[in-house]
């Protein structure tokens, strides 16, 4: 009973109900109107036959005079289904015809009798039926007066049976509608019921729940799309966060370990003042190093989720670019590298400045890292446009990156083998990656050239997707 | 340098208040401290201060109003913020409330000293002089040139900025992130010492034939512009 009450409350029934309700008003007065004019018809044509015969008889009595009338009627009143004939004298009382009564006064005027009246026929008697008939009053010349009528019986009967046959249809109709209706208002409370169901599981905490989805490309189904859109975000976000703090949990503690170590240390050897301050110059750096990567692991969730994207203005490219080259040609020098730009002028984008510039400058800083060593000495920083994108490559002559591991090296604290020893904190490409999607572009890693044995080298191009100006 | 410079820390966090109090007076300014926004926002404008330190959070009125509120009231006193928030967004927001510098949090004692008494001498000192002097050495900020001993130092643009920025504050240290956001207007954190190697670029240009030393690196906060030969500003050699 609830469950029809629950099915009594949802739009589409509630829509159908209305919908019902309108239609039936239709139908009803179709029915009446069909009716009504089928009535209408079907009296006109008893007047034109009426009249017909009244034309008829006016000429016998004409011809033949009022023997000949009598004869016609009597013989023309014994036909089966005959039509009512009546003679009567001038005051109205019955001197032939096939009518045993009628209703009194009829026969005082001429003309159509004003409505349908009642009247019994000889053959009814002993069952006292009346009937109902429309007829046609005229006068003779010597005062005798002439009742020419039809019976209703059958255009009434006609009538009745239209109607029934309307109402019969309609009903069969309104039943029909009801049960589709209902089909369909069970069929969008079935998947409702689907959708609230997993929904119920997603607030649960199984965020890789999804709506599910018919596949028909309805309402339904592009609701379903565009919550599951948005349910995939979250489980990113979501997805994001946890990592930072699986991170946290594993890489900070690590350092956290090793300052607790040496302080320990420091104290359990009875050392001189020298030795208590080299030891707290270690802690100091020690800690300024987990300072370090805390604020790269803040700064990456803080620019993921998008806390930077208020600060978006129009960004001189170019001038960033050669500025940040300008910041590291000094140290990519002083490990006997060269630092070489091809920047032209006036690029913009819509950015943050600040953000684009640590992230050219992690990608500066890694190059300078891996090339180290390397038989081509050459970083070449690149900014050129490609079709409506920008794209700023850092391109190295190092050891590269290996296809398999370019996906790997841009999540949180992965460090090759190889880069293990170098100082890092493993965030760099991570954060590159977070500030360009900010800036709804990509983060491409590729071969510098692909076609040498070794040392290959790494490409990395900031994507953004569409130049200002 | 013989008036003592005198501060105000508005700081919830008693301990790190006191640490600061001591440590400051270390280095020879004196302060006073308000533990809450209402008491540091009175005091603030009752009081004439040469440098505001402000923490961002702070009980019973927030840090970026004390500042709105004190601008309002046209007490243009600077102010550091510190704050222990993020660095991209949080920065912009605290300039934009009235702030004429910020420090996240944890940062060096150091950096933070470095910062009050560069924003403590601004305050009333005239602000850029078109030439800056130091012992021998001098640069001339209209015609962008720097001589030693009369002798002309050719340099780089951004060197020439970065002598810039060392002489206006001569006599004082200036720290490497100072240096990063003043004269490359970056305030991210560089990963490698591009700062030391700049400095040691144009210290080799205007030392390198020359016997007096001047640009001088202060182990554990940064760098200082300053004249050997006449007398010390009273800063204990770390």
């Amino acid at each position: 009973m609830s469950r029809l009450r629950v099915l009594f409350r949802t739009t589409a029934v509630r829509l159908s109900a209305l919908y019902l309700i309108l239609f039936s008003i239709c139908a009803a007065f179709l029915v009446f109107y069909v009716t009504a004019m089928s009535q209408r018809l079907l009296e006109q044509q008893t007047k034109d036959a009426v009249v017909a015969e009244v034309t008829q008889i006016e000429g016998v009595y004409n011809r033949a005079g009022v023997n000949g009338l009598l004869r016609t009627l009597e013989r023309r009143a014994r036909q089966p289904g005959a039509n009512l004939y009546v003679i009567a004298g001038p005051t109205g009382e019955i001197l032939a015809g096939n009518v045993a009564s009628l209703q009194p006064g009829l026969l005082d005027k001429e003309g159509w009798t004003e409505q349908a009246f009642r009247y019994q026929r000889y053959t009814d008697e002993s069952r006292k039926d009346s009937h109902v008939a429309l007829a046609h009053v005229f006068f003779l010349s010597n005062g005798l007066r002439v009742l020419v009528g039809r019976d209703l019986q059958e255009p009434e009967k006609f009538r009745v049976l239209v109607r029934q046959a309307l109402m019969v249809a309609l009903g069969i109709m309104g039943l029909g509608a009801l049960i589709i209706w209902f089909a369909i208002g069970r069929n969008a409370l079935r998947r409702m019921d689907r959708m609230s169901e997993a929904s119920t599981k997603i607030m649960a905490g199984d965020l890789s729940q999804r709506l599910p989805m018919s596949g028909s490309g309805d309402e339904f189904d592009r609701l379903s799309e565009s919550l599951n859109a948005m349910l995939g975000r979250i489980e990113k976000l979501n997805e994001g966060l946890r990592q930072v703090s699986d991170n946290i949990a594993h890489d900070l503690k690590t350092p956290l370990t090793r300052l607790r170590n040496k302080a320990e240390a420091a104290l359990a050897h009875k050392s001189t003042n020298t030795g208590y301050r080299a030891s707290l110059e270690e802690i100091i750096g020690e800690s300024d190093q987990l300072i370090r990567t805390f604020n790269a692991l803040l700064m990456i969730s803080r620019v993921e989720a998008g806390a930077a994207a208020a600060e978006m203005s129009d960004v001189d490219l170019s001038r960033s670019v050669a500025d940040c080259v300008e910041l590291y040609e000094p140290v990519a020098e002083d490990e006997a590298l060269r630092l070489e730009a091809d920047v032209p002028e006036g690029v913009h984008v819509s950015g943050n400045r600040e953000l684009i510039g640590q992230a050219l400058g992690n990608l500066i800083d890694n190059a300078i890292k891996y090339a180290q060593g390397a038989d081509n000495p050459v970083i070449s920083v690149r900014l050129a446009r490609r079709g409506p994108s920008v794209v700023l490559s850092v391109a190295d002559h190092g050891q590269g990156v290996p296809e398999g591991q370019r996906e790997h090296v841009v999540q949180r604290f992965v460090r090759l083998d190889e880069s293990r020893s170098k100082p890092g904190t493993g965030l760099g490409l991570s954060l590159v990656e977070a500030v360009m999607e900010m800036h709804h572009g990509t983060l491409e890693l590729g071969d510098t050239d692909s076609r040498a044995e070794n040392n290959r080298g790494l490409t990395a191009s900031m994507v953004f997707p569409v130049a200002i100006g | 340098m013989v008036t003592r410079m005198k501060i105000l820390i508005i700081e919830d966090d008693l301990e790190a208040a006191a640490y600061l109090a001591k440590a400051f007076r270390e280095a020879g300014i004196v302060s006073d401290h308000a533990s809450d926004g209402e008491s540091g926002l009175f005091m603030a404008s009752e009081n004439a201060y040469d440098v505001l330190v402000i923490d961002r959070m702070l009980p019973r009125r927030d840090g970026l109003s004390v500042i709105t509120e004190l601008r309002r009231k046209a007490v243009h006193t600077p102010v550091l913020i510190l704050s222990a928030l993020g660095q991209v967004d949080d920065r912009v927001t605290g300039l934009r409330a009235g702030g004429d510098d910020y420090l996240p949090k944890p940062y060096a004692f150091n950096e933070l000293l470095a910062r009050v008494e560069v924003l403590g001498r601004r305050k009333g000192a005239p602000e850029q002089d078109m030439a800056y002097r130091v012992g021998d050495l001098e640069l001339d900020r209209l015609s962008h040139s720097v001589r030693r001993q009369g002798k002309e130092i050719p340099l780089q643009p951004r060197e020439f900025r970065l002598l810039e920025y060392l002489m206006k504050n001569a006599g004082q240290v200036v720290t490497r992130t100072m240096l990063l956001e003043n004269v490359w207007d970056y305030h991210f954190d560089p990963q490698t010492n591009v700062i030391d190697v700049h400095v040691s670029r144009l210290r080799s240009k205007i030392e390198k034939d020359y016997d007096q030393p001047l640009l001088r690196t202060v182990r554990g906060a940064g760098y200082m512009i300053k004249d050997e030969t006449g007398k010390g500003d009273g800063r204990p050699d770390p």
